[in-house]
């Protein structure tokens, strides 16, 4: 056909963007910087620190310093870890029901006004009851420890799952609800085929908050709910190391909980980039 | 229609002017929520393979009439006839067989270009593997072959309202519906993509109706221009473009084509001036 010849119009393909170096201050900063500025600070502020100790002389139990702390790391690494893992295990459990809790109730409330206008409030003061409140209440109504600190970790994390899926399955595009009302689009077709990829990038977004949540009302239920003994979470640990003086363990059970809460942002964004670095904006490089 | 033009390889327009309209609309009225009377008493016969356009300011019903005739929103009063030989559907409506081209290219973002004009036939239970042959098929006729795998934030604004048109025509459909399609295209692309949808449309015979506030595309490419009015929306008057088809570039600089833009303008001008009684 000569009348549509192959062209591409006038601006034609955007195609794959390269790795472009960011911007800073007028000066473009190569990649291997980036990744090396942030190591090279830490690495200053942990040798910083330890000159501090070691010159002003100061005692542990008031400041341990880098070296100490790693120290108390390796010696306690055994009990550390496992007590982590405790705290893990009810962290991506509850993760796991909120997701899909959270997920089926947008679902749920975005097929019928009526639903949404009759559940939603009580999410919202699920939400907005700070969770240490409510957890002795919890204990009082399970039987295991376990179960009131899942419970906890899921109220909490289970609320920015159903704000923004239920936000997404509302944003469709108006014209596209409309296409599939022209071509007789099933309900079932309509949800599956427009309303959840639609709502892929606000779930993402959810998961990213909700993960990091999760790890974060795992502590403050075992703070509030937890018990001591062999199976005792981090936040236990954090507790009876400072009701030993113990402050260089209390350090290395702190540090440990920050590096998991960033290994937790780093794996749910890494996920929510591979989802959408095909079509969202969010996930595309811009280039000027 | 000028005959002379038929050409000899093309299966040129088979159900062309067999006399019996392929949509009426009789009476019809639409009425919005909040009391806006959008279109008022409007009738209108859209024969077998004709190119009409809705022409009018913003206001007139026209998006609102396309919009009723893809059934989108049912009139408050009158009906839409369509042939009593039309196909039906399971649930005895008219199978309307219509394909509806938007103001923005309404694409998925987060599917390939394929799977974008599958998605008419993917709704109807055809596989993937089955449409496969006719989604190449339909984007080889808007020229997008070699872009099946992109997604739609790679293409520009004329590709992608040319994947949204494969989109529409892949259910070969009697009845074309364009609401402003080209309206937000930049004029050099506005020009070849009417060019090649008036190609797509001799060679295909559909029925096009076409929505559009500008009075040179509307002379450009319809056989026939509906003029509407505005407050309430009404047709104001019909009107035929005396020009053959095929048209093409040197059209656009004929004095034909400026004597039709002066009438349609004049008349466009005339319905905006009249206020109803």
């Amino acid at each position: 056909m000569s009348a549509i010849e192959k062209m591409n119009d006038a601006d034609g393909i955007a195609g794959d963007a390269p790795t472009a170096p960011i911007e800073a201050g007028g000066m473009t900063v190569p990649r291997w910087l980036q990744a090396l500025v942030p190591i090279a600070m830490l690495v200053l502020l942990l040798v910083v620190w330890q000159a501090y100790v070691t010159i002003a002389n100061v005692p542990h139990y008031i400041l341990p310093s880098p070296v100490r702390i790693w120290q108390a790391f390796v010696e306690d690494h055994e009990m550390l870890l496992h007590s982590l893992v405790i705290t893990l295990q009810t962290t991506f459990l509850a993760l796991a029901i909120a997701l899909v809790t959270g997920v089926a109730l947008a679902i749920l409330m975005a097929q019928s006004r009526w639903i949404e206008l009759a559940l939603f409030p009580y999410a919202v003061i699920l939400q907005v009851t700070p969770i240490v409140a409510i957890a002795p209440l919890i204990l009082i109504y399970t039987s295991t420890t376990n179960q009131a600190l899942l419970i906890c970790a899921w109220i909490v994390a289970f609320f920015p799952v159903l704000s923004n899926t239920s936000q997404g399955l509302h944003s469709t595009d108006h014209n596209l609800l409309n296409l599939f009302e022209l071509y007789r689009a099933s309900r079932w077709q309509t949800l599956w085929l427009l309303r959840l990829p639609n709502a892929l990038p606000y779930f993402l977004a959810g998961l990213r908050i909700a993960g990091g949540l999760a790890l974060i009302a795992a502590v403050v239920a075992e703070f509030a709910a937890g018990t001591p003994g062999a199976d005792a979470g981090l936040a236990f640990r954090l507790i009876e190391a400072q009701h030993r003086l113990n402050i260089p363990r209390l350090f290395a059970a702190l540090v440990l909980l920050s590096v998991t809460g960033v290994a937790i942002f780093a794996a749910t964004s890494l996920l929510s980039h591979l989802l959408l670095r095909r079509w969202h904006e969010s996930a595309v490089r811009r280039e000027n | 229609m000028n005959t002379a033009i038929q050409s000899t390889e093309m299966p040129r327009r088979p159900d062309v002017r067999s006399g019996q309209p392929l949509v009426s609309l009789r009476g019809v009225s639409k009425v919005f929520s909040n009391g806006t009377l959008a279109l008022k008493d409007m009738s209108l016969d859209v024969g077998r393979g004709e190119f009409v356009s809705l022409l009018g300011p913003s206001g007139c019903g026209k998006s609102t009439a396309l919009r009723i005739i893809a059934g989108l929103g049912e009139p408050t009063s009158g009906t839409i006839e369509w042939p009593a030989d039309a196909a039906r559907d399971a649930s005895g409506n008219p199978d309307r067989e219509i394909g509806f081209v938007f103001q923005e290219p309404t694409l998925m973002p987060w599917a390939t270009v394929a799977a974008n004009v599958w998605l008419p036939l993917r709704l109807k239970g055809v596989s993937r593997r089955a449409a496969n042959e006719r989604i190449a098929e339909t984007l080889r006729m808007v020229g997008l072959e070699s872009f099946a795998n992109a997604y739609p934030r790679e293409l520009s604004g004329g590709m992608k309202m040319r994947v949204s048109i494969a989109r529409a025509l892949i259910t070969e459909p009697k009845l074309l519906l364009m609401d402003e399609p080209f309206a937000a295209l930049d004029e050099i692309t506005r020009f070849r993509l009417n060019n090649d949808l008036l190609h797509l449309w001799e060679k295909f015979g559909w029925t096009v109706i076409f929505v559009t506030h500008s009075v040179f595309e509307s002379v450009y490419l319809s056989e026939r221009i509906v003029v509407m009015a505005a407050r309430p929306g009404r047709v104001f008057r019909d009107m035929k473009v005396d020009a053959p088809y095929p048209r093409e570039e040197e059209f656009r600089t004929s004095v034909v084509y400026n004597e039709n833009c002066r009438r349609v303008s004049d008349t466009l001008h005339e319905a905006m001036g009249a206020h109803p009684h």
